[in-house]
């Protein structure tokens, strides 16, 4: 399947800073896709590009296979992490402005906004004033807004801050199913949990240059180190060339360890090792997670 | 241009339809018609008679001043010493004091008051001795007073501007009113849209919409209609206003027949009254009355909105462009300087050069440079511009709104995305060559 979105060699220079060098990967189309990196990496810059605020100095973008086109804007929704809205307008008249700006009609406009408002508890709050609304509810409306024009690919810039929990939860429902109905979205943050649990492919992007790139579980794996976590009753003695403990504790006949093998061994190996001398309670392969990768990743640069 | 026009549309009604537009917008005519009516209720309550008493010595002035509603007098015995202490006593307004006089050099006339006296009241009281002595001196020199009336002529110019068209009648006075108040409207509504183009800039920064808006509009876009939906607003209130004004205006000219001051009329009156100031009064308010209808109306309605939308778009673009290249408006004075001095300083130059010599080169000048050009050439407009100037001034108004507003939109586009950062203008001058 032709991906949504092509980055073929982007790079973008402002002033002496070099914003973005040369970075290409692509986004399938139907995926959720974590756009990683720490702050300053570039990021928003290459969101800014992908929505045409701003232009590439090189390389170029490809939205299902064409080079970006104005008309490209109304297929995709944008919620940027500085986010606002027009503090002295109406909510419905907020959503429908915004809509029609997008490229929807005022009457299709109306109708999906109150399906929406429906859908999130917005209905009594569609003729205050967005000033009276708490914060939580401003950042429903601009999902809402985001999402109004029903666009193939989404573009979500930490979309869970200023969020309690609940609804969090709520805006995060809505995005899987979104993702469900064929939407593709792009999804930048910081919380790692919510990659872990939402993402299907990431990229990671440090110092304006693309340091990795793929789906969370191939990445994972390339993460993994053989390492084992061991616990069990017993006194824990590892004497072999195949095995190397990395970390051990002893409790009174209770023990815990972290066992690294070399590459050629496998873990059955080990296991049957450790029943020959204790009684093995737990025994589990240390995947590392989304959040250490990238903590390792950045850090090692 | 679709998107403009929901900016447009977003701009205009958001303003319209807040309160504080509604209650200025009835506020404003029912203001300037106090401002009108108010001096002329006041001038007409007659303020309370005061009483100055008179002590003459002279003997020329017994008995010949006669009181009015304003001053009334009594004659009070001397000598002086007596008058003044009997004066302290009283709780009357002033102590006249006409000592034995010279006629040829009166000196020595005193005004005693317990109170500082007005300069009215002194300038009445110097103006009746004056008057008096002089009733004394021709008698005294055998000139009939009544031979004195008939000598004494009024006289006054009717100015009329020659061409090869035929004659009209012109009057300084309405030439200059009219090209005045243009001016001063031009002057305010780009003083008061402007800001409110920057305050709305400002706003959408400070609430961080603008980086939604951007995605699906153009900077330029947004701009633009913000521009000229505030210009639309500006209109609107105009236009009520000069509704509600001629409304209430209506009610109070409805009193006052100008018919009775045209041409016919006038002469019939000269025949038929042998009052001779009241034909002078009607003459006056003619010559306003047809020095104002033979003004060319059309062109100066077109060029007033042509200089009006012209210059409020060059300043606008600019207003904008500050707006965007600050976080709040406290930042923005050093931005606001540059734009506001050559529009304050053609509005000083107007009134006071270009009043005076409304065709000199001072003039000329500034009526081609486009940011003093709007106001200054409204205030030449009434007296008549020769083609060619007018056309040249409004090609580089032009001109200079398209410059401005390429300028505005490129800090424009850099300034709204910018949050925290302080700018100068070395920093403002690199946004104008970044590229899209």
């Amino acid at each position: 399947m032709q991906p949504i979105l092509q980055i073929q060699g982007v790079s973008k220079l402002y002033e002496a800073h070099q914003a973005l060098n040369k970075v290409s990967f692509e986004v399938p189309k139907g995926s959720i896709f974590g756009l990683l990196g720490p702050n300053g990496a570039g990021k928003t810059s290459l969101i800014r590009i992908i929505t045409q605020i701003t232009a590439p100095d090189e390389g170029r973008v490809l939205f299902e296979g064409q080079p970006l086109q104005p008309h490209h804007v109304q297929q995709i929704g944008y919620l940027p992490e500085e986010r606002g809205l027009y503090k002295k307008m109406k909510v419905g008249e907020q959503l429908v402005y915004l809509a029609r700006l997008r490229g929807l009609e005022k009457g299709d406009a109306t109708q999906r906004i109150k399906v929406w408002a429906d859908r999130l508890d917005l209905k009594p709050w569609l003729n205050k004033n967005v000033e009276d609304l708490s914060k939580g509810m401003q950042q429903k409306v601009q999902f809402i807004a985001t999402v109004l024009h029903e666009p193939k690919l989404l573009i979500l810039d930490e979309p869970f801050s200023g969020f309690d929990p609940v609804n969090a939860n709520i805006i995060r429902d809505e995005i899987l199913k979104l993702r469900d109905q064929g939407c593709t979205v792009i999804f930048s943050t910081h919380r790692m949990e919510s990659v872990e649990q939402m993402c299907d492919y990431i990229v990671l992007i440090n110092n304006s240059e693309k340091v990795m790139e793929g789906s969370v579980r191939e990445v994972k794996s390339r993460y993994r180190s053989h390492t084992y976590h061991v616990e069990g009753t017993g006194k824990l003695l590892i004497m072999s060339p195949d095995f190397k403990v990395l970390t051990q504790a002893q409790q009174g006949d209770q023990f815990q360890a972290e066992v690294q093998l070399e590459p050629q061994i496998g873990p059955n190996q080990l296991l049957r090792y450790l029943t020959d001398r204790v009684e093995v309670h737990g025994f589990q392969e240390k995947i590392p997670s989304i959040h250490d990768i990238f903590i390792k990743t950045v850090t090692q640069k | 241009m679709d998107k403009i026009w929901l900016v447009f549309q977003r701009e205009y009604l958001v303003r319209v339809r807040k309160k504080s537009f509604i209650v200025m917008t009835i506020l404003g005519p029912l203001l300037m018609a106090l401002v009108m009516i108010v001096p002329i209720w006041l001038a007409t309550m007659s303020d309370d008679t005061k009483v100055v008493q008179v002590l003459d010595e002279s003997g020329y002035l017994k008995g010949k001043f006669t009181s009015t509603e304003e001053l009334k007098f009594i004659n009070v015995p001397g000598p002086v010493e007596t008058a003044k202490a009997a004066y302290l006593e009283s709780e009357d307004a002033a102590l006249l004091y006409i000592p034995k006089l010279n006629l040829d050099k009166p000196q020595g006339i005193q005004l005693f008051s317990q109170k500082s006296t007005s300069l009215a009241m002194k300038s009445n009281l110097e103006k009746r001795v004056r008057e008096e002595l002089e009733e004394v001196k021709f008698a005294n020199s055998g000139i009939d007073q009544r031979v004195l009336e008939k000598i004494k002529t009024p006289v006054s110019i009717r100015t009329v501007n020659l061409s090869a068209d035929g004659e009209k009648s012109s009057d300084v006075e309405v030439t200059t009113g009219v090209g005045f108040i243009g001016a001063f409207l031009i002057y305010l509504f780009i003083f008061i849209y402007g800001a409110q183009i920057m305050r709305g800039v400002i706003e959408e920064k400070t609430s961080r919409i603008l980086e939604v808006m951007v995605s699906s509009v153009k900077p330029f876009q947004l701009m633009a209609g913000k521009i000229l939906g505030i210009a639309a607003v500006g209109l609107t209130q105009f236009v009520l206003w000069i509704v509600l004004t001629s409304a209430i205006g209506g009610g109070v000219s409805a009193r006052f027949d100008l018919k009775r001051f045209s041409d016919a009329q006038i002469n019939q009156t000269m025949q038929g009254m042998g009052n001779e100031r009241e034909v002078q009064q009607a003459q006056e308010i003619h010559e306003v009355v047809s020095a104002a209808q033979n003004l060319n109306l059309p062109l100066l309605i077109g060029s007033f909105l042509f200089y009006f939308l012209g210059g409020y778009l060059l300043y606008g673009a600019l207003f904008g462009a500050v707006g965007a290249a600050v976080d709040s408006e406290t930042d923005s004075q050093q931005f606001m300087l540059p734009i506001t001095v050559p529009l304050i300083l053609s509005f000083i130059v107007a009134q006071t050069i270009i009043v005076k010599n409304p065709n000199g080169p001072v003039a000329f000048w500034m009526s081609m440079v486009p940011f003093t050009s709007p106001v200054v050439m409204m205030l030449r407009m009434p007296f008549g511009v020769p083609t060619w100037e007018l056309l040249l001034s409004m090609f580089f108004l032009i001109a200079g709104f398209i410059g401005t507003i390429w300028v505005a939109a490129r800090i424009y586009r850099v300034g709204i995305l910018m949050y925290g950062k302080k700018v100068n203008y070395r920093e403002l001058s690199k946004w104008l060559f970044y590229k899209g």
